[in-house]
């Protein structure tokens, strides 16, 4: 039998992966065990078709569905050349040029076979931990230094002393996977690809804090990520990885997912408490803080499923280990989103410091209209467009901080020069005006306000007046709102404004 | 209706032991009948033992939960910033010219219900699409045609 691998992830299966895959089973379903992996993260090239040949998986992509009588007929399940084989998977540049921790599973596995994710490292950090007391495990989490990666870069560590040292008969670890950020799909990739990994992460979180229950929130837009981590967690109860007696350590947990309903600020970690409480997903002022008064009132662990996904490693290998990757004080691998108008977009995971350059240019291979790039929005929506006269900036959190732009997340959209960067401002506070929760005014009339007179300025009415208005009502915003949603909005729309101001005059806008 | 109140107690009582229930219950009612119809509301309220402006104020916050029964073919666009950079609008325009209606209506014969829908997690394969909870990715006018075709022969 040859091992063949073809994706299931929705990414692949949005271009044709399912197809893809019946038409192997129909040309050849004797002759091959089918296996269906998670993305290898080079989304340019799905479907890709692997082959397990003794010179390691090769791969043979993008395949459409009519193509693969071609390539069997060619040879391709003894790993033959085809103008669509692209040599050792492990081997092109963009596999062997990333470090891969968080996603190191990704793309390689089964990802609902247990024989497969022990084989691949994991449950090390779980036993790890186990073996261990608590407060040891949140320090080796401190000593790694990783920061959340949802997008606030808030120390994991010292989020887990807070929640250890709260006292408390009941404790909540809550996962953050509801990604609504543009430009952003890696929580999907590893909820689809290695769900085992994030429920590892989060059964050390709850070793650590003492906390005997943990909720992953998915949105409603992921169906595929739902289901897959449901059967995740009923193999995983199967095999005692969670429930009364994990691992036979006598620690209990028992994990839950819960589906969203289609609101981006239930992305908010304390709107997000209010939705898993069943109720509106307005936010709450803080203090407190959820770390102490939580879900339901108790103290509670909110993070991002990346960051869970990066504790498993941290425990296997030592925080030290973990922290020798970065740069200044983002420490680390990062895993990058490629997306929008690229030539290769995907993930790329690598440590802190890479430029955007070389991930854009480089990895990336610039735009895929072929034409000049124009800006990029870091962070997603809430981030600054960054114009290319900036992209020899490091990956860190404070160098991007310090560049009046936001690295968080790490998703990066890529725009071409006939962009008109006035629509994307516009854009900004027409989404912030559709999903602000209502609690602020700032956020809530500001932004619909902020539309009105961003169509005022480019429509040449009275432009330095409106920019005036713009300007303050940016200032309102920033200062008057209770979440990042109302006080990040003016980053997109002032960026634009900075960086390419001619966008916003009448006289350019009729050239075009 | 007391059929489907009795449904709708089954699905309450499915959730009694799980912690704050009425979203998960919300989903369970609309994935049974398609919709939640207002009649609910007093039963959910009732059951939960919470008030009925807090069920109808929970029900409203979500744009996932319709009030309406709806046998359409949902077509969600993506117009988030990742592929409106490959030309998102004007697949939003092309597909409310097919339809000959606008996002957020259902066509007269309610046949297919038009979204708009901020992002789907297919940024690197934009623009993206779904289809009655399917995802597509590098949509075009043409390929939506043939997508839409096939999906009305199985
Ligand atoms: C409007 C808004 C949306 C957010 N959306 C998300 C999200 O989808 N996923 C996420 O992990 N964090 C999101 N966050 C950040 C969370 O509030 C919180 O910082 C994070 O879940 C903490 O986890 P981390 O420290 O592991 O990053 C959002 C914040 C705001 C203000
Ligand atoms: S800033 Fe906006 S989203 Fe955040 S709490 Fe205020 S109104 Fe709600
Ligand atoms: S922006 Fe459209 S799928 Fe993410």
């Amino acid at each position: 039998m040859i091992t063949v691998y073809v994706p299931r992830d929705s990414a692949a299966v949005s271009v044709g992966a399912d197809e893809v895959a019946a038409a192997l089973e129909q040309a050849a379903g004797e002759r091959i065990r089918l296996v269906r992996n998670g993305s290898r993260g080079m989304l340019w090239l799905e479907p890709l078709i692997e082959v397990a040949t003794e010179r390691g998986r090769i791969g043979y992509g993008p395949v459409s569905p009519h193509q693969v009588q071609g390539l069997i007929d060619a040879g391709m399940l003894d790993g033959a050349d085809h103008e669509l084989c692209l040599g050792v998977v492990d081997e092109l540049p963009w596999m062997r040029d990333q470090q891969r921790l968080c996603f190191a599973r990704v793309g390689v596995t089964d990802p609902l076979s247990v024989v497969d994710y022990e084989a691949h490292g994991g449950l090390t950090g779980l036993r790890q931990a186990l073996a261990r007391e608590p407060a040891d495990v949140v320090a080796e989490m401190t000593e790694s230094g990783l920061r959340g990666r949802g997008g606030a870069g808030f120390p994991a560590g010292v989020k887990w002393q807070t929640v250890l040292d709260t006292p408390g008969e009941t404790k909540f670890v809550c996962c953050n996977a509801d990604e609504g950020d543009s430009g952003t799909f890696a929580d999907r990739m590893l909820m689809e690809g290695d769900p085992f990994c994030l429920i590892e992460g989060m059964t050390i979180a709850a070793h650590a804090v003492g906390a005997s229950e943990g909720y992953i929130y998915v949105r409603s837009e992921y169906p595929d990520a739902v289901a897959t981590l449901r059967r995740a967690i009923d193999i995983a109860y199967e095999h005692g990885w969670l429930g009364e007696n994990v691992l036979g350590s006598g620690l209990r947990f028992d994990l839950f997912v819960r589906v969203g309903a289609g609101a981006y600020i239930c992305g908010e970690e304390t709107s997000m408490l209010e939705s898993l409480e069943g109720k509106r997903g307005m936010v709450r002022s803080k203090p407190p803080i959820p770390a102490i008064t939580g879900l339901f009132g108790k103290p509670t662990i909110v993070n991002n499923v990346l960051t869970l996904a990066s504790v498993p490693r941290i425990l296997a290998d030592g925080g030290a280990a973990y922290s020798e990757l970065g740069i200044e004080r983002s420490r680390g691998t990062q895993v990058f989103q490629l997306a929008g108008n690229i030539a290769r977009g995907g993930v790329f995971e690598t440590a802190f410091g890479i430029t955007l350059d070389e991930l854009i240019n480089g990895y990336g291979g610039g735009t895929r209209s072929g034409r000049p790039v124009r800006a990029v929005q870091v962070g997603g929506p809430l981030g600054s467009y960054v114009p290319v006269s900036q992209f020899d900036l490091p990956t860190d959190y404070e160098a991007f901080a310090a560049a009046e732009a936001m690295l968080g997340h790490g998703g990066i959209v890529v725009f071409d020069d006939t962009t008109d960067m006035s629509k994307m401002a516009r854009f900004a506070m027409e989404f912030c005006a559709e999903e602000s929760c209502g609690k602020c005014t700032p956020c809530r009339v500001g932004s619909v306000r902020g539309v009105e007179v961003i169509d005022r300025i480019t429509g040449g009415e009275d432009p330095d007046g409106n920019l005036a208005v713009l300007n303050d009502l940016c200032e309102l915003m920033t200062d008057g709102s209770l979440c990042a949603m109302g006080g990040l909005t003016p980053n997109p729309v002032r960026s634009a404004l900075t960086h390419f101001p001619e966008d916003f005059t009448v006289n350019h806008r009729e050239a075009k | 209706m007391s059929e489907d109140a009795e449904t709708v107690r089954a699905i309450v009582a499915a959730h009694r032991g799980d912690r704050g229930p009425l979203l998960p219950i919300l989903h369970d009612i609309q994935d049974t009948f398609g919709y939640i119809d207002q009649e609910w509301i007093p039963v959910l309220a009732t059951e939960l033992n919470v008030s009925r402006a807090d069920v109808h104020g929970v029900i409203t916050f979500y744009t996932d939960f319709r009030s309406e029964p709806s046998q359409a073919t949902t077509v969600r666009v993506c117009r988030a910033e990742a592929c409106q950079s490959l030309g998102a609008e004007r697949l939003v325009a092309d597909t409310e010219q097919m339809f000959g209606v606008k996002l957020g209506q259902t066509t007269p014969d309610g046949s297919v219900r038009l979204e708009q829908v901020f992002c789907l997690g297919n940024c690197a394969l934009a623009p993206a699409v779904q289809i009655n909870g399917r995802m597509y990715g590098r949509m075009d006018r043409a390929r939506l045609v043939e997508v839409l075709a096939k999906g009305a022969e199985s």
